[in-house]
């Protein structure tokens, strides 16, 4: 599939309809508009609702181990089960449910290019039956901190300048003109982003129909700001999804070993006292 | 059920880029808008017509939009 270092993350929405029943194989989505399953969905797939199955609901947090593992036995899902995972947004919080999974050492998850997007444009059969798998046994490993970057990491990054440290957001967001997306809630105190970082926002990974570049247009976008796998990178937006999209284009479509999602992102950093915050525009790395 | 007429387009509100993304299922039109750049969506409606939901949608829209504050850096 477009010459990505791992094609096997990776299936397409003809796969998905051919393989939606396999008994190996669970169809998930999760969607930022936790509305968007219950309109209809991938028959057969269940729905995971990022803000209160996929984190701690009492601090901020990935999902614990045992709530995690408790997640996948009532979907039916063990150990050795093909999870593919979609989701509106070309698959924001459908990649931060596939980085919760990798942390907690699942083998065997995918995306489904293109995500419920696809799916809908291209006139696919959906449903509102709300499946009831039978449970499974599931234990998990880790969490794998290789695979995220917290506050203390970012910082020494940030001071020894030698990783690559991408942010995702849209330009307005980066230089500081807003402090979230247009039209959502502002949770950070100050604009800007972190110095030094690399404004590659997540959407210029993905073509019109929400799938993800070929691998050539994607080492060139990423390569033309200095991300090229020669040291390791950090991502970050305002709260870790839209960088997991990201993250996973990096390690995974493109092959690069050390790269972190830093899932505290603009929301946490943009409310430190006396972090450090680069505000307007930067250089291309070119120049 | 299927995902019918399916359609997506841009336009401008308050001076932000959405994208407007409306289908049928069943006898019912479904809209949501969202802003391009970011992609976060902003309204999910429903309508007996394309034009009823893409309408709603543009009004949730125009609400949210209007809130954010844009800073001279």
């Amino acid at each position: 599939m477009a010459n990505y270092s791992h094609p096997e993350t990776l299936v397409s929405t003809d796969w998905v309809a051919q393989h939606a029943s396999d008994p190996k194989t669970r169809i998930v989505e999760v969607d930022v508009d936790t509305k968007a399953y219950d309109e209809g969905h991938v028959p057969g797939a269940l729905g995971w609702a990022w803000n209160s199955q996929l984190c701690d609901t009492v601090r901020r947090d990935i999902l614990p181990k045992a709530q995690f593992e408790e997640l996948m036995a009532s979907s039916g899902i063990s150990n050795d089960t093909a999870v593919v995972i979609y989701g509106d947004n070309n698959n924001w919080f459908a990649a931060w449910a596939l980085w919760q999974m990798k942390m907690y050492g699942h083998k065997d998850v995918r995306l489904m290019n293109g995500g419920r997007k696809k799916w809908l444009a291209e006139g696919r059969e959906l449903s509102k039956d709300v499946p009831k798998p039978s449970r499974a046994n599931y234990k998990a490993t880790g969490p794998d901190n290789t695979l995220r970057a917290f506050l203390p990491e970012v910082q020494a990054a940030l001071s020894a300048r030698n990783q690559g440290m991408v942010d995702v957001r849209s330009p307005q967001e980066f230089t500081g003109e807003i402090l979230a997306p247009p039209g959502l809630p502002e949770t950070c105190q100050r604009g800007g982003h972190i110095p030094g970082a690399r404004n590659i926002p997540w959407g210029k990974a993905c073509n019109d129909d929400g799938t993800f570049k070929s691998a050539d247009e994607l080492r060139s976008l990423y390569g033309a700001e200095g991300i090229d796998g020669s040291k390791p990178v950090i991502a970050y937006c305002r709260i870790g999804e839209r960088s997991s999209h990201t993250w996973f284009v990096l390690k995974y479509l493109l092959g690069y070993d050390n790269v972190t999602n830093y899932d505290g992102s603009w929301t946490e950093w943009g409310n430190l006292v006396g972090a450090p915050v680069e505000k307007g525009a930067v250089a291309s790395a070119k120049a | 059920m299927k995902a019918e007429e399916y359609q997506e387009r841009k336009v401008e509100v308050l001076g932000w880029p959405v994208n407007l993304t409306s289908y049928r299922l069943g006898e019912v039109f479904h809209c949501k808008a969202d802003n391009v750049s970011p992609g976060a969506a902003l309204a999910r409606t429903t309508g007996a017509t394309r034009e009823e939901a893409e309408k709603k949608a543009l009004e949730r829209a125009e609400q949210l939009l209007g809130r954010t504050h844009v800073r001279v850096v």
